[in-house]
């Protein structure tokens, strides 16, 4: 731990390693966000795409880059940070890694609202994105409600989150069998996660909730949930209030994952893996929040880069890059932490 | 005698210093609140075992879990630099009377006092730097070193731009110092053999600097040479540093070896307390435990020693 002291008497404290390794993913991410920016139909160089992203580019290349191909990028980035971030806060409030949005329900009930809008209301993208809202935010209101007694327990969270998935899934199932056929080929293609065809439209209500809620995060309340990884009385004693910083920390979460699932569906498993990454590669203490959003941002950018270039003349939807590397790393996740006696 | 007076004058003036730092943090708490504070430590007679005013007092308190009442109108009094330990049969409500005493349990009704105010009502940065705890469910986060995890101690006297003060430093080394860790600075805490393990968890509550320090069952899950020496930790902390300490622990004699003053509970009451000489009787250890037992003199402290009866008398004892 490395500190920076003013003459004023204030000091900040960082992790070089962290910082170095928050770095790299920034680097990373913006780096393949270019060369996927520059990659398509009409190839642009590297060095063309960051002039025109710096405005300085010829109209056209200007055109394709605001217009067409930055509006899926920075949704991209957006999206794998807020997962990122969400799936860091969940882990280390219910303090064990199979405590993610993923795994707990949240993402499903944002997958009941999306269908529900598109089969019974049968709306369009908006009305999908505001169903996909609501369907996470009631979700994680019910989760919370249930889990809650008098307090709040880690694991009856997470047992409660698996219960609440495992009947969403088959809401979903339902809502699926209940669509006209072109209907359920747009809902299977947003539930696997997809950033095809993304606007300004699509990221802005995440990025301006993100300007609001990650702050509210980091800086609000990341110290304090780096004591509450003690347990709820070690940091209850260290004067952190415990239940509001909590309530704080998972309504903001639930509110990320749901915003990003609205904007690009339901991605697998960047909520589960940023976080664990990130931690495995800063190997620091703490929650990691700063890294993991750094780590999710570059994982979602490259997974969509790849789903679009790898596969020769096929485009995957993202969600199928992520949920199989994602669920190959869940089942090794799964593995080491059942061999440690975690699980 | 000369040192330890001066160990004593030292942290009694750091601890003012902090207050006075840390104060307009807390306008509405107010300076007035601090100077009484100040007035009720000076007013305590220094090193005093049981005749100190008490800073900390539970009046009328219920406690209860959802539906279970553990305990009815209990009022306890913790003396002003006592070691005071709690015991009692398990379940008896000394932990659940520990909980409450440290907020981490609210009252169903009753208030817990802390110089007079209650501390239901205080900003959780403001009292955990004058009550700190040692839960018994701790867990350290994984790859954490030791003079990380020590360093969270002071979590109460930082701030989002006072992250790591010259003062934390000083005062983590200090606290590793005095629990015989500072060896073990750099390495992992899972690493650590389990009496290392309570002892970094000590020096973490005692970075916290707070004048009163509750432990829930410190010696828990501990060989009897670690047992002992978690608790000439405790004692010496409480010698030198003129802290109040509240224990919870199982073990009679060792409760009745150390404390200052004993709180002795059954069934959610208080039943006596006082000074372990007059506190531990046969006849009290009979009445709160059920186990007949004659008392007699630690050869080693001088302390009431409980020796259960055996077997064969026990019966013979019943039997007439």
């Amino acid at each position: 731990m490395s500190v920076i002291r003013t003459a004023g008497g204030y000091s900040v404290t960082f992790r070089p390693r962290a910082a170095v390794m928050g770095a790299a993913c920034v680097v990373l991410a913006l780096a393949v966000g270019v060369l996927a920016i520059g990659s398509g139909e009409y190839p642009m160089a590297p060095a063309d795409v960051i002039r025109a992203l710096v405005g300085q580019g010829d109209p056209a290349d200007a055109f394709i880059v605001g217009e067409l191909r930055l509006p899926r990028t920075a949704t991209a980035l957006a999206v794998g940070a807020a997962l990122a971030l969400a799936g860091a806060v969940f882990q280390a409030v219910v303090r064990n890694p199979l405590g993610s949005p993923d795994v707990l329900g949240f993402t499903y009930g944002a997958s009941s609202g999306a269908l529900t809008a598109i089969v019974i209301v049968g709306g369009g993208s908006a009305a999908l994105a505001g169903g996909a809202l609501i369907g996470g935010v009631v979700t994680g209101v019910v989760v919370y409600g249930l889990a809650w007694r008098g307090g709040m327990h880690g694991y009856r969270l997470v047992l409660v989150g698996i219960g609440v998935a495992a009947m969403l899934t088959g809401v979903n199932g339902y809502l699926l069998t209940k669509a006209q056929i072109t209907e359920a080929g747009r809902a299977v293609l947003w539930m696997t996660g997809s950033l095809d065809g993304r606007g300004w439209g699509d990221a802005a209500p995440l990025l301006a909730a993100m300007a609001v809620l990650v702050p509210v995060v980091l800086i609000g309340c990341g110290r304090a949930l780096s004591m509450m990884e003690m347990g709820d009385d070690a940091a209850g004693a260290l004067g952190v209030r415990v239940e509001r910083v909590r309530l704080v920390l998972l309504g903001s979460a639930v509110l990320l994952v749901a915003l990003a699932c609205a904007a690009a569906g339901p991605v697998a498993f960047v909520a589960l893996t940023a976080p664990q990454l990130a931690r495995r590669l800063t190997k620091a203490p703490g929650p990691n929040l700063l890294s993991s959003m750094c780590m999710g941002a570059a994982l979602l950018v490259s997974a969509d880069f790849a789903a679009q270039r790898a596969f020769g003349a096929h485009q995957l939807p993202v969600g199928v890059v992520t949920g199989v590397l994602g669920g190959g790393y869940l089942v090794w996740l799964l593995a080491t932490e059942r061999k440690a006696g975690r699980i | 005698m000369t040192s330890q007076h001066t160990t004593q004058e030292t942290g009694r003036r750091a601890a003012h210093e902090e207050t006075a730092r840390t104060a307009p943090e807390f306008v509405k708490a107010g300076p007035g609140q601090a100077d009484a504070a100040d007035e009720q430590r000076g007013a305590a007679p220094g090193g005093g075992a049981d005749g100190g005013a008490a800073r900390l007092t539970g009046e009328g308190l219920t406690l209860a879990y959802d539906q279970r009442t553990v305990s009815e109108q209990l009022s306890v009094a913790v003396p002003d630099r006592s070691f005071t330990v709690v015991v009692g049969p398990n379940a008896c409500g000394k932990s659940t009377l520990l909980r409450a005493l440290s907020r981490m349990l609210r009252p169903a009704a009753g208030s817990v006092l802390l110089d007079g105010a209650d501390i239901g009502g205080m900003p959780a940065k403001k009292l955990a730097r004058t009550l700190g705890l040692l839960p018994q469910s701790s867990v350290a986060p994984d790859g954490i070193t030791v003079a990380d995890l020590v360093g969270r101690g002071r979590y109460p006297h930082q701030s989002l731009l006072r992250q790591w003060s010259r003062e934390d430093e000083r005062v983590v080394r200090e606290s590793m110092e005095a629990t015989g860790v500072r060896d073990l600075e750099s390495r992992f805490v899972d690493e650590l053999s389990g009496g290392q393990r309570q002892r970094v968890w000590i020096a973490m509550a005692l970075a916290q600097q707070t004048p009163l320090l509750l432990l829930d069952e410190p010696t828990t899950y501990l060989d009897i040479a670690h047992q002992i020496e978690v608790l000439d930790l405790c004692a010496r902390l409480h010698e030198e540093e003129g802290r109040t300490l509240v224990a919870v622990l199982h073990d009679l004699n060792h409760a009745a070896r150390y404390a200052t003053h004993l709180i002795v509970m059954r069934g959610g009451e208080v039943v006596a307390e006082g000074v372990p000489d007059d506190v531990v009787t046969a006849r009290l250890v009979e009445d709160v435990f059920g186990m007949p037992c004659r008392v007699i003199e630690d050869p080693e402290s001088g302390t009431p020693l409980v020796v259960p009866a055996a077997r064969k008398n026990t019966s013979a004892a019943r039997g007439v």
